[in-house]
């Protein structure tokens, strides 16, 4: 995982409560063996019509959300599924954040070991972003605080080890395993039971 | 003074190979992990790019279920993979599980189902055990008193290459449940009633412990029903303490313990309750005398009614939309509302006694003409149980249609999928928009309900059918 210490771009904003994550990626998607290439299928559903054109009116599919790399989004986002489809298919897309005022467990965990941010604000900083589509944010991770374009900030919370992975670019696996004589003797001790 | 444990403190506590920290969380055991073919390829690939190897293949268990076809192979053993990828995907399950000596439990094994159905019917699960699965209804095992969640891939990947996650511990909530549930009334029932009591992001952050008379009088099948849609209100586990159902369950089973290591477990296991004094970081008080049959009328499972309550007015945009999906009214009965297919299956309401209970309602009825109804038994097992008793007879009977074991309509992978607008009243444990097809329109009940339904060609109360019966 690369290290991920600022992002700094435009929003797009989905206000839509409780995505979950068959509207992020339906399932019929998730036959793949792959990490990469799920950005095409990305709220599949939502993003294209019926005979498979982009849905114009879809803030993802308008002119102005090119390039955006921070995904506001109502509350409760990522319920539902464990699948790491989500977080793949959003990275894969071009976002690298996710912002709400609640973000559900298991995708939230999948998206952080991913290298992609999933920050919790408060109700009235959401709010405030999803009154202003299209506003220029830059998040800083170590400082875990996010410039608003008139200076004003919003401070957020990371659990402390989740950041330290993002800002340095740890690795989980290597983590537990520099722990394997724990693990033997945690082992042992059970099997001596 | 401190106060008690809780019952998951307990489990926690024996798992905790290194202590959360400050700055790490703890490196947790985890003594079975279920594997699936969707949310592990990605997880075997990181295996082989690092040279690594499963730790504990033998605590590692796996099958195939989503993807695959519910349709029994053609006579030339050909099976109808809705693509060539989902085919792929099941072979790369072989492919995987062979080169990293994993048990598979494939189209040759007699015991091949949803994973969540074969865990306890193979007495893998069991009381006090840590258990994970890419998957977020593993929260189903924890009616065995087990801490059980849903993980990501890389996680998957963790567990395999050492057998341990790093997860931080999750806060307690007790749900206390208390009273007798009135006739056609099923534990589906309660635990929609219980996701709409608290919402479906009420338990976020916390595991729900089930308690009181109403659990202790449920059986072990209701109890995985209940445990399953733990995570449709936002909580990762669901946990009941084992008592002396859940040992008779789990008794003679594959993998249950046997001989004096069956007496050592059951004192072990006997001893995994939250304490008299244990200090819960929330909870609810349920009265279950006062439920009615449950069914949901939007897109997700908390936006449920009953089936004698009129369908509330949209709180906010969100809710209006979803209305408008669901072609539902605010202020009218879902009663009556028609219905083209009846979907029973699924982790959720696939078990023995729900296919059972569905086949003694049907029974000397026919499904609507302009009814579709799939019935996907959990696992082979269930499936061959069920023929024994002639179930499927009384399915085909009235028009239904047999399939064979997996996760089929409840997500709808696998190609078994309703059309744009269609109506499906479903057994399953997630309603969102698009999940059983694009523009399908899901509306989640038990198999009581699916069944009267399925007889009425629209949504009906399932008493009338009973007292019809019993009279
Ligand atoms: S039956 Fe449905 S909820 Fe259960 S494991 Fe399969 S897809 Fe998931």
């Amino acid at each position: 995982m690369k290290p991920l210490t600022h992002i700094h771009s435009r929003t797009v904003v989905l206000p839509h409560e409780n995505i979950d994550t068959d509207r992020i990626i339906p399932a019929r998607f998730l036959t793949t063996t792959e990490r990469t290439g799920l950005g095409k299928s990305l709220f599949n559903d939502w993003r294209y019509r019926a005979d498979g054109t982009p849905d114009p009116d879809f803030a993802l599919n308008k002119p102005e959300a090119r390039g955006c790399e921070i995904l506001v989004a109502g509350r409760n986002f990522g319920c539902g599924s464990s699948r790491e489809h989500a977080p793949w298919a959003l990275l894969d897309f071009g976002i690298r954040a996710v912002l709400s005022s609640e973000i559900a467990d298991i995708f939230r965990g999948n998206a952080l070991k991913n290298g992609l941010l999933a920050v919790v604000l408060s109700e009235s900083e959401h709010a405030y972003l999803l009154a202003h589509p299209g506003i220029e944010l830059t998040i800083d991770v170590a400082g875990g605080f996010i410039e608003l374009p008139d200076g004003g900030r919003f401070t957020f919370e990371l659990e402390s080890f989740a950041r330290h992975c993002l800002l340095s670019g740890v690795d989980q696996l290597g983590f537990i395993m520099q722990n394997a004589s724990a693990i033997d003797a945690f082992e042992q001790k059970r099997e001596a039971a | 003074m401190s106060s008690g444990k809780t019952l998951l403190d307990k489990i926690w506590d024996a798992h905790v190979v290194r202590p959360e920290s400050e700055t790490t969380p703890a490196i947790l055991y985890i003594d079975l992990h279920l594997v699936h073919e969707v949310t592990s390829p990605q997880a075997f690939s990181e295996l082989r790019a690092r040279g690594l190897n499963v730790r504990r293949p033998e605590r590692t268990l796996s099958t195939f279920d989503h993807s695959t076809p519910t349709l029994p192979a053609d006579a030339k053993g050909q099976r109808a993979y809705v693509t060539a990828e989902a085919a792929s995907q099941v072979a790369q399950l072989e492919t995987n599980t062979k080169e990293f000596g994993v048990e598979l439990h494939g189209w040759d094994s007699a015991h091949r189902g949803i994973v969540h159905v074969i865990g306890p019917e193979l007495g893998a699960t069991q009381p006090g055990m840590t258990i994970v699965c890419g998957d977020s209804h593993t929260s189903t095992h924890g009616a065995f008193g087990a801490l059980a969640f849903g993980i990501g891939t890389t996680e998957v990947g963790h567990v395999l290459a050492t057998q341990c996650l790093l997860q931080r511990k999750p806060k307690s909530f007790a749900i206390n449940v208390h009273g007798k549930l009135q006739p056609g009334v099923t534990a589906k029932d309660l635990v929609l009633h219980i996701i709409g009591t608290i919402g479906v992001n009420g338990g976020t952050g916390y595991v729900l412990e089930y308690r009181g008379d109403t659990i202790d009088a449920l059986s072990m099948e209701e109890r995985m029903t209940v445990c399953n849609m733990s995570i449709e209100a936002g909580a990762r586990a669901g946990l009941i303490a084992p008592d002396a159902k859940t040992f008779e369950y789990l008794k003679g089973r594959n993998r249950s313990p046997q001989g004096a290591a069956w007496d050592h477990a059951i004192a072990a296991w006997s001893a995994l309750k939250s304490d008299r004094d244990a200090h819960f970081d929330r909870d609810v008080n349920i009265d279950a005398s006062k439920i009615h049959p449950s069914i949901t009328y939007g897109t997700h499972p908390g936006m449920v009614t009953t089936l004698d309550a009129l369908v509330p007015a949209a709180a906010n945009a969100q809710e209006r939309r979803a209305l408008d999906y669901m072609q539902v009214q605010a202020g009218k009965s879902m009663l009556g509302t028609p219905v083209d297919i009846v979907f029973l299956g699924s982790c959720t309401n696939s078990r023995l006694s729900d296919l059972r209970a569905a086949a003694d309602l049907l029974r000397g009825h026919h499904v609507a003409s302009r009814v579709r109804m799939l019935v996907v038994p959990g696992s082979e097992q269930i499936k061959r149980d069920a023929e024994k008793e002639g179930l499927h007879e009384t399915f085909r009977n009235a028009g239904a249609e047999w399939r064979e074991a997996g996760c089929s309509m409840c997500l709808g992978m696998n190609g078994d999928i309703g059309k744009p607008g269609q109506l499906v009243v479903s057994t399953s444990n997630r309603n969102f928009e698009g999940r059983q097809g694009p523009g399908v329109r899901t509306v989640l009940a038990s198999p009581l309900v699916a069944v009267a339904s399925a007889i009425a060609g629209q949504i009906a109360d399932p008493r009338e059918l009973m007292a019809e019966a019993a009279a």
